[in-house]
Order: C-alpha cells, then structure tokens, then sequence
C-alpha cells in the first residue's frame, strides 16, 4: 500500500472494518435512528440506551465503506459512558480533525480517533466519517426522520451517470 | 487531428487518437491517468475545444437575431451543427433536431408536452427496470400529475429485458413507451428496434434514451423507427450543456410548446402568441450556442474515426477487461446481457465499491462509484452501489491491465 492509502486506512480502521465492534441491532433501544449517505447508498442504523443524561450503550447496523463502518464501531465505542454534551463535544473535536480544521485549545482527548486524521487528505470522504456521529446526534435529539449526509452544507454529487 | 485513422482499411491508431486529447496526458498523484469514466462524460478532443475557442475569437453573437455579419455567421455555424446531428442519427429532417441542454431535458421536454397532452388518469407510461432515474423520475412526476400508472418491466438477472414480457406489459391503457437503448448501470444493449415494432403494433410510440448508445454505436433513428431519441453532447466527447431531441415530425407539429420565450415565438401581442415552426418552437432562449456549434465538431470527430470502428475497438476492450477482472477472485460482474457495449460493473467481496474506487484513485485510475443514478437498478440486485469502468474510444488494453492491477493491489489490502 502506497504511504498516502496507509495514511487514510490504518491499520486500526481496517480492523476496525472487518469486526465492527458493537455490531448488533438492539431490540427495545430507547432511541434509534437512521443515517443515510446519498452519495455512496450507505446506510446505518444507531441504537442507544440512555441512563439520564448517559449513554449506557450504543451499537449500530448497517453496510458502508471502510471508512464509514470502521467510523461507527470506533464511535460506539468512544461515546459510550459518556453524557451527551461530552459526545456532542467529541463530534465537534472529530469534525475538526478530519476537515483539517486547527485544534482548539480546550477539546476533550480524542484519543484512538486519531487515526482519522488521514482522512483531511480525502475530502470526498469526510461524509463517510462523519455518517455515524450525524446519525447518533439524531437518535440523541430523537427526531425520528432518517438524517442524510446532504443535509449538512452544500450537496456533494449525486447526479451524473 | 489523427489523419492516419481516417484512411480506409487503415489500423484503428489507438496512440494517434489519445494525443487528440490532451487532458489525457495528466498525471494523477504522479501516475498516468487512466480515465475509465466515460459513461459519466467523456473528455474532449483539440478539435472540440478548438472550435469552442474559435466561436469566441472569431463568429461569436447571437443567433437567429442580428442583421449582423457576426450574427449571421454565428447563426449558419449553429444551424450547421443541427444538421451535424441530423445526419449523424440519419432523422428526415433538421427541424427534428431540437437542441436542448442535454437527455434528461429531451426526457422531460417529451413529458411535459407530448405526455401532459395524451397521458390522462388510469393510462400507463411502460418503462424498464434498467432506467437511469432520468429516464424514471419525468415520468413519476407526470403519472402522479395525472392519475396515471408508471409500469415497469423488469430486469432479468443478466441484466436484459424480455421482449416477450414487454409485449405483455403493453395495455391498452400504454400511452408511451420509454426505455434506455444503452444501460448506463449494466451496458446492457435493449433491442429498442423490437421494442418499437411491438409498441408500434398497437399504436404506441416510443421515446429511446440514447444517451450511452450515441457515442458507443452507429445509431439510425429511421432504421430503429423509434418517434423519439434524445441523447447528450458531453457522452459524445463534445461541451456539456447541449443535447438533442429527435422527435417525428408529425409528433412535434402536434405537441404544444414547453418553455415559453424568445425564438420560440412568431409573432406576440398581449391577446395571443403564434409560435414559431419546427425546431424552434421548442427552443425558447437563447440556446447554447458557442457549446452548439462544438458539439458539432465532436460530431465530425467521431464520425471522421467511424462509429463501427469506435464499436468496434470498445467491444475488444470491454471483452478483454471482461475476461481480465473475472479472473479475480471474490469479484462479480453485474450486468452479464449477451448483447453489452463500454460497461463494465463489478462489485467485490467484502470490499465496499466506494473503498475499491478511492485505492484505484491513488493509482490515477479514475472509476464510477455508486448508484449510478440507477438505484432501481441496484435494488434489483441487492446492492447500495457498484464500481463501474466504462470506455471510450481512447481506452487501451495497457489501461485495463492497470485496471485489473489495482483491484488486485485492493484485495490485498481489504483481505
């Protein structure tokens, strides 16, 4: 693999894409919802169990790119425990990682998420990242309509042929 | 421009025809580009841009308007074009020729006034499961419009259409035909000459969207008796922004105007507009010109090489790319119909098409991820989205060994 490829999937992502972690329907889950990625037809589900202001458990289901699977089973894993303005907080500090967008100063660790960082080099790719984290902030606010990656800035290509 | 090609009998000078294109001299993270997007658009000749250059420098006002020697020869060189287009589908007549921005405009311009007219509530509009959604969405827009019903003949597993059930689907109630004469999602080729036999027999017409049968196969509307075929410039290695709807005479004489403006009209006053004649009618605006007139040259282009011969050499390539990747282990071909042309989709196992798309990426090979515009067509079989290579006059054997390299260098690393 040329270094630029290791770079967007390491080794971690790569595991992380072939046993998704958390990787199970739940059946009664307090919320749910469902992320859509026009782009690439991805879609997944997130499950949450909430104990007040906590999230007790997350897992997902769904198929998508490596990038986008290994995405959701590290964000399952990094958001659990935690209450919700610390995911909230979380998102916003991976956003910034993967836009390429400078630290600020006071952000919680991200810790393994880290090795997103190769995806600022893969613009195109910054949705598959972000599809999971999208679809957890909208079982969190319980909206219940699928959210979409097109629906955050301007759309990305879905035409042609 | 490569002479050598246009010598009867001479070899198909594949190296002669690349250095007509510049853009495919770039280099993509510092490899070769290997440009295997041709059904998305396909890049352009010198002697398109050119042309498109020497509009502006030289012949550039508007059109049907100015007394103007610019005008007037800016007029002739797009008037010259339509009767490029004209020829090069063998249509009756020039005014059959409607230039539009593009297919899906074609689709929709048919839909609007040819169907709004004669499609009421409880009638059917026939279509196929292997549509591009341009060839679907028109029509769902009009049947809810109407009360009418969208039928849908379904796709076999390799990808074909029956005949036989299409005949079946036909119903009294069938207004319009409307199917693609080239997949854009699979490469199947639908035998729309039979098709229009069938619809035909029971006084249906037909619309067939020629958008990726244009640049990939000689195409005769008067032989297919199709009653109308619309397909895009940019497919055919001309500007983007230009198009074409042939449609019969007698069914555009008849069909009211879509887009009410400038051109499309002879004569106005606040009471009532009388509308121009065939083809301008269903111009309103001022149209693309300078994009016009280049298409034209793209035009000339392909027809200076031959279209049996570009068939003919994208029919080697997509056999042998065909033979190549099915070699590789974990991979499918999607779309296997015994009659394909340029189209090659593929999935692999366990590797999503949107990861195999990005590692091509970074070897300079440049594929179609997705749905192609065509989610029916991956309901059908199972799919969010395939990786698609599709070829143009340009691809090489040499690029499909690139190709074929780095699926191989993804399975190793996804595996």
């Amino acid at each position: 693999m040329s270094s630029d490829l290791r770079d967007l999937y390491q080794e971690m992502i790569l595991d992380h894409c072939k046993r998704p972690r958390n990787f199970h329907a739940m059946p009664s889950p307090d919320r749910k919802a469902e992320g859509y990625n026009p782009l690439c037809g991805d879609r997944e589900t997130v499950y949450l169990d909430l104990e007040g202001d906590v999230l007790k458990d997350v897992s997902f289901q769904g198929a998508g790119c490596a990038i986008s699977t290994a995405s959701a089973s590290m964000m399952t894993e990094s958001v659990k425990g935690k209450t919700r303005a610390e995911a909230d907080a979380l998102f916003e500090r991976f956003h910034d990682l993967i836009t390429g967008k400078p630290n600020g100063a006071n952000g919680p660790e991200l810790g393994k998420l880290e090795v997103f960082s190769g995806v600022r080099g893969y613009p195109v790719r910054v949705k598959c990242a972000t599809l999971p984290w999208h679809t957890l902030k909208a079982a969190l606010d319980g909206a219940g309509v699928p959210v979409s990656t097109e629906s955050e800035g301007p759309a990305a290509e879905s035409g042609g042929a | 421009m490569s002479t050598a090609v246009r010598e009867t009998g001479a070899a198909y000078d594949v190296a002669a025809l690349r250095s007509d294109f510049p853009i495919l001299a770039t280099r993509v993270y510092g490899k070769p580009l290997v440009y295997l997007d041709n059904a998305a658009s396909a890049q352009k000749p010198l002697a398109v841009i050119e042309a498109e250059r020497d509009v502006y420098e030289r012949c550039y006002a508007n059109i049907h308007r100015g007394v103007h020697w610019l005008s007037v020869h800016a007029t002739d060189a797009y008037d010259a074009a339509r009767e490029k287009a004209r020829a090069f589908v063998n249509a009756r007549a020039a005014h059959e020729i409607i230039f539009l921005r593009g297919t899906t405009e074609a689709v929709n311009l048919v839909a609007q006034t040819y169907g709004r007219r004669n499609v009421g509530a409880g009638d059917e509009v026939l279509i196929t499961g292997l549509e591009h959604h341009s060839n679907i969405v028109p029509w769902q827009m009009l049947c809810e419009e109407k009360g009418a019903r969208l039928s849908v003949v379904p796709l076999d597993e390799a990808g074909e259409i029956d005949p036989d059930t299409l005949e079946r689907m036909l119903t009294p109630r069938t207004k319009l035909v409307s199917v693609a004469h080239l997949s854009n999602a699979l490469g199947t080729v639908l035998p729309v000459k039979r098709i229009a036999e069938l619809a035909h027999a029971r006084g249906i017409p037909v619309l067939v969207d020629g958008a990726q049968a244009v640049p990939r196969m000689p195409v005769d509307v008067r032989d297919l008796d199709c009653d109308f075929y619309a397909f895009s410039s940019h497919k055919i290695y001309g500007p983007t922004g230009v198009g074409v709807l042939y449609g019969k005479t007698a069914l555009l004489e008849a069909m009211p105007p879509w887009q009410g403006g400038g051109d499309m009209i002879r004569s106005v006053t606040f009471e009532k507009t009388t509308y121009n004649a065939l083809p301008y009618k269903f111009e309103a605006g001022t149209p693309n010109i300078t994009g016009g007139i280049a298409f034209g040259a793209a035009l000339d282009y392909v027809s200076g090489i031959g279209l049996d011969r570009i068939a003919a050499h994208e029919h080697d390539i997509l056999a042998y790319a065909t033979e190549q990747v099915s070699a590789i282990e974990g991979l499918k071909i999607i779309g296997t119909a015994r009659e394909k042309a340029g189209v090659l989709s593929f999935v692999l196992d366990g590797v999503h098409p949107h990861d195999i798309g990005t590692v091509l990426d970074r070897e300079g090979i440049a594929i179609r991820t997705g749905h192609h515009c065509a989610q029916p067509v991956m309901e059908r079989y199972g799919l969010s989205a395939t990786a698609r290579a599709s070829f143009g006059l340009y691809n090489t054997r040499g690029e499909v060994d690139a190709l074929v390299a780095a699926i191989h260098k993804v399975v190793r690393m996804f595996r």
